[in-house]
C-alpha cells in the first residue's frame, strides 16, 4: 500500500482531462525488465461520418504485457483496437488523424500495407467466429493464406497453436470435424489457436469472454497469462474483474477519450481520477 | 389510477365469434394448401397415364435410345433424344454465359459494390427477371441472331447459340439475385476473422465467403438451369423446328418444349400417337428436372458449410 501511495503523489496530470502516469513508476512486481513499446499513438482521432469517436489518444503499450482497456459502452474501447489492425476501416464513413507507430512505423503509411499489419497484429473477436471448416483447415488458414502449402509444417503448426491454445486435448482426435460443432468455449479458443498460427507480435482480443460461460471464461484467462510470454495482448473487456485479474496495465476510456492509463493495480486501487473510480467501483457503467 | 379497468373492458369485448375464427383457420388454411398439393397430383397422374398409353403404342426401347425424331407420317419415329440434344444444347450455352456472369455480379454486389450502388443494380436486375419471355424471343431472333451472323457467317436464322446466349441472359438475374443473396447472408464476422489474419479482400471472397455461401449458389444455378430448360418461348421463336441429335450448334433445331408448344397449336388429333407423345415428351422434361433437383439436394447436403 505504502508503495502505491508514493505513487499517487508522482502522478502527472495533463490538460483536457487526460492524465498519464509515467513509465517510471510501474508496479515492480509486473516488471522484470525494460520493456519496448509495441504500440504508440500520437493524438490519434477518429471520426464515424460527424461521430467524433476517438479523441487525442496518446496511448504506450509494452512488449510481453497484457493490456486490458475498460470503459462503459459505446466509450470507443472496441474502435480503438480495431483501429490498431486497422479493421475500424471496414465501416465506409471511417476517418482517422494522427498517428499509431506499431514498432516505430506509422500503420497508415503506404509502406505498409493492411495485410502486412494484420499478419504481425491478430484479433480476436467477441463472438467466436470460426470459419465453416474443419478444425485443422481453421486453424491452417492463416499459414496457407500466407503461402504456406506442405502438409507437414501445417500438421506443425497446427498442432503447436492448438496445444498454445490449450484446446489440443479436447479437439486432437476430431481436427476434421466442423469447427461449428464445439461449444462456444472451445470455438473461442480454436479462434485463439488460429490467430497464433501465424505466429504475430500482438494479439488483439475484443471481449473475448462476453460471450463465453465462467468456466470457459476462466480457461481463456489462464491462456492469456501463458501467451503473455511470447506475445503482446491488448484485451478490451466490458468485465472489470477480468481486467483486474489479467492485466498488467489498464486504461480507461470514457466518451471517446482516455481518462487514465496506468498500472492495472493503480487503476483499480488508487485511481487519480474521480470517473474511473467511479467506474471501477461499479457506480457507473 | 387509470380512469378506464382495462379487465372489464377485455371481459366485455370476449366473445364467441372469435373463439369460432380460431378454430375454423387452421381448416381453411389446410384446404388453401391442398389445393396445390392436388394439382401437382393431377398433373402428374394426367402425365403418368397418357405417358403409358403412348408407351402402349410405341416401343418405349426405341424412345429412350433412338435419335430420330420424325413424328408425322405413316411410319412415325419417336426418339426423344433428337429432341433432348436440342434442349441440351440450348441449355449448355445458356448455363456456360449465365453461370459466370450471374455469380460475378453476385459477387460484386455482395462484396464490393457500395451500398448506394447496390440498392441501384439489384432492382434493376429483378426487373430483367420480370419481362416475359416473349420478348426474350424477339431479341434473340430481331437482334441477336443478326448480330451474330454478321461476325459468324456459318450461323442460319435458327440456331442453338442465338437462342442459348437469351435464355442465358434470361436466368443471369437469377443466378446473380439468388447468389447475391445467400452471399450476403455469410455473417461479416468470417469476413472479419479473415481480413484478420491478413488475408486480402479477393482471398477472403474466394476461400471464405464463396464456400459458406456454395450450397445456396448451387441452389440458385440449379434451379436457374431447370427454368432455361423448361424455356419455352425464346427457343419456339429462336431456334427452330428440326429435331436433330447433332452437335451442331450453327443450325436450326427443336427442344422438348418447343416440339409440345409446336403439337399443341394444332397438329395433333385427339387419340393419335402424335397426341399422346406429348406427354411422354412432358413426362421426360419432368423426369429431368426432377432428378436435377435430387442432385442439387445431395449436392447442398454434400458441401454444406454450416454456420
Amino acid at each position: 500500500m505504502v508503495n502505491i501511495m508514493t505513487k499517487e503523489k508522482n502522478t502527472v496530470t495533463r490538460a483536457a482531462g487526460t492524465t498519464v502516469v509515467e513509465d517510471r513508476f510501474r508496479d515492480s512486481a509486473a516488471d522484470d525488465g525494460i520493456r519496448e513499446p509495441v504500440f504508440k499513438t500520437n493524438n490519434f482521432n477518429l471520426w464515424y461520418g460527424d461521430n467524433h469517436a476517438l479523441q487525442d489518444i496518446n496511448l504506450t503499450f509494452n512488449q510481453n504485457e497484457i493490456s486490458a482497456i475498460i470503459g462503459p459502452s459505446g466509450c470507443g474501447k472496441s474502435t480503438f483496437v480495431k483501429a490498431l489492425n486497422r479493421m475500424v476501416e471496414l465501416v465506409p464513413v471511417v476517418r482517422t488523424e494522427g498517428e499509431i507507430l506499431y514498432l516505430e512505423n506509422n500503420i497508415f503509411d503506404r509502406k505498409m500495407t493492411v495485410e502486412e499489419l494484420r499478419t504481425k497484429v491478430g484479433m480476436v473477436f467477441q463472438k467466436p467466429n470460426p470459419f465453416p471448416k474443419s478444425i485443422y483447415d481453421n486453424v491452417a488458414y492463416g499459414p496457407r493464406v500466407h503461402g504456406i502449402r506442405k502438409k507437414k509444417v501445417l500438421d506443425e503448426v497446427v498442432e503447436k497453436s492448438l496445444r498454445d491454445a490449450a484446446i489440443w486435448e479436447e479437439v486432437k482426435d476430431r481436427l476434421n470435424e466442423n469447427a461449428y460443432g464445439l461449444s462456444g468455449g472451445q470455438q473461442q479458443r480454436v479462434c485463439i489457436a488460429r490467430a497464433l498460427a501465424t505466429e504475430p507480435d500482438v494479439i488483439l482480443m475484443d471481449e473475448p469472454t462476453s460471450a463465453l460461460d465462467p468456466v470457459s471464461t476462466t480457461k481463456v484467462e489462464d491462456l492469456m497469462h501463458e501467451l503473455k510470454k511470447d506475445y503482446s495482448l491488448i484485451v478490451v473487456t466490458h468485465n472489470m474483474q477480468q481486467a483486474a485479474r489479467v492485466s498488467d496495465t489498464t486504461s480507461f476510456f470514457y466518451q471517446g477519450y482516455v481518462v487514465e492509463h496506468d498500472d492495472t493495480k493503480i487503476i483499480f486501487e488508487n485511481p487519480r481520477d474521480q470517473r474511473t473510480e467511479d467506474y471501477v467501483s461499479g457506480r457507473f457503467g | 389510477m387509470s380512469n378506464y379497468n382495462i379487465q372489464e373492458m377485455i371481459q366485455k369485448n370476449k366473445s364467441n365469434k372469435g373463439a369460432f375464427v380460431e378454430k375454423s383457420i387452421p381448416v381453411i388454411l389446410f384446404l388453401i394448401t391442398s389445393v396445390s398439393v392436388l394439382a401437382t397430383i393431377g398433373i402428374l397422374y394426367t402425365l403418368i397415364s397418357q405417358s403409358l398409353e403412348f408407351f402402349s403404342r410405341e416401343s418405349f426401347t426405341t424412345f429412350i435410345t433412338s435419335a430420330d425424331w420424325n413424328p408425322y407420317g405413316a411410319e412415325p419415329e419417336f426418339g426423344i433424344w433428337a429432341l433432348i440434344m436440342g434442349t441440351l444444347k440450348v441449355v449448355v450455352i445458356a448455363t456456360v454465359f449465365a453461370v459466370p456472369v450471374g455469380l460475378g455480379a453476385a459477387i460484386y454486389l455482395s462484396e464490393y459494390a457500395t451500398e448506394r450502388l447496390r440498392k441501384v443494380i439489384k432492382p434493376v436486375l429483378e426487373v430483367l427477371a420480370g419481362i416475359p419471355t416473349v420478348v426474350y424471343g424477339f431479341f434473340a431472333i430481331n437482334f441477336v441472331t443478326p448480330v451474330l451472323q454478321s461476325i459468324w457467317s456459318e450461323i442460319s436464322l435458327y440456331n442453338a447459340v442465338s437462342a442459348g446466349l437469351v435464355v442465358g441472359i434470361m436466368i443471369i438475374p437469377m443466378i446473380a439475385s439468388l447468389s447475391e443473396d445467400a452471399l450476403s447472408a455469410v455473417p461479416n464476422s468470417m469476413r472479419e476473422g479473415s481480413l484478420g489474419m491478413g488475408a486480402t479482400r479477393l482471398e477472403t471472397t474466394f476461400k471464405i465467403v464463396l464456400s459458406a455461401a456454395v450450397s445456396g449458389i448451387i441452389a440458385s444455378i440449379v434451379l436457374a438451369v431447370s427454368r432455361a430448360i423448361g424455356e419455352t418461348m425464346i427457343v419456339s421463336i429462336a431456334a427452330g423446328s428440326t429435331p436433330n441429335a447433332s452437335l451442331d450448334i450453327t443450325s436450326s433445331l427443336q427442344t422438348m418444349t418447343g416440339f409440345i408448344v409446336q403439337i399443341t397449336s394444332g397438329d395433333a388429333a385427339y387419340g393419335s400417337s402424335l397426341y399422346f407423345s406429348l406427354f411422354a415428351v412432358g413426362m421426360t422434361l419432368f423426369v429431368i428436372t426432377f432428378a436435377m433437383n435430387i442432385i442439387s439436394q445431395w449436392i447442398t447436403k454434400r458441401y454444406r458449410e454450416e454456420y
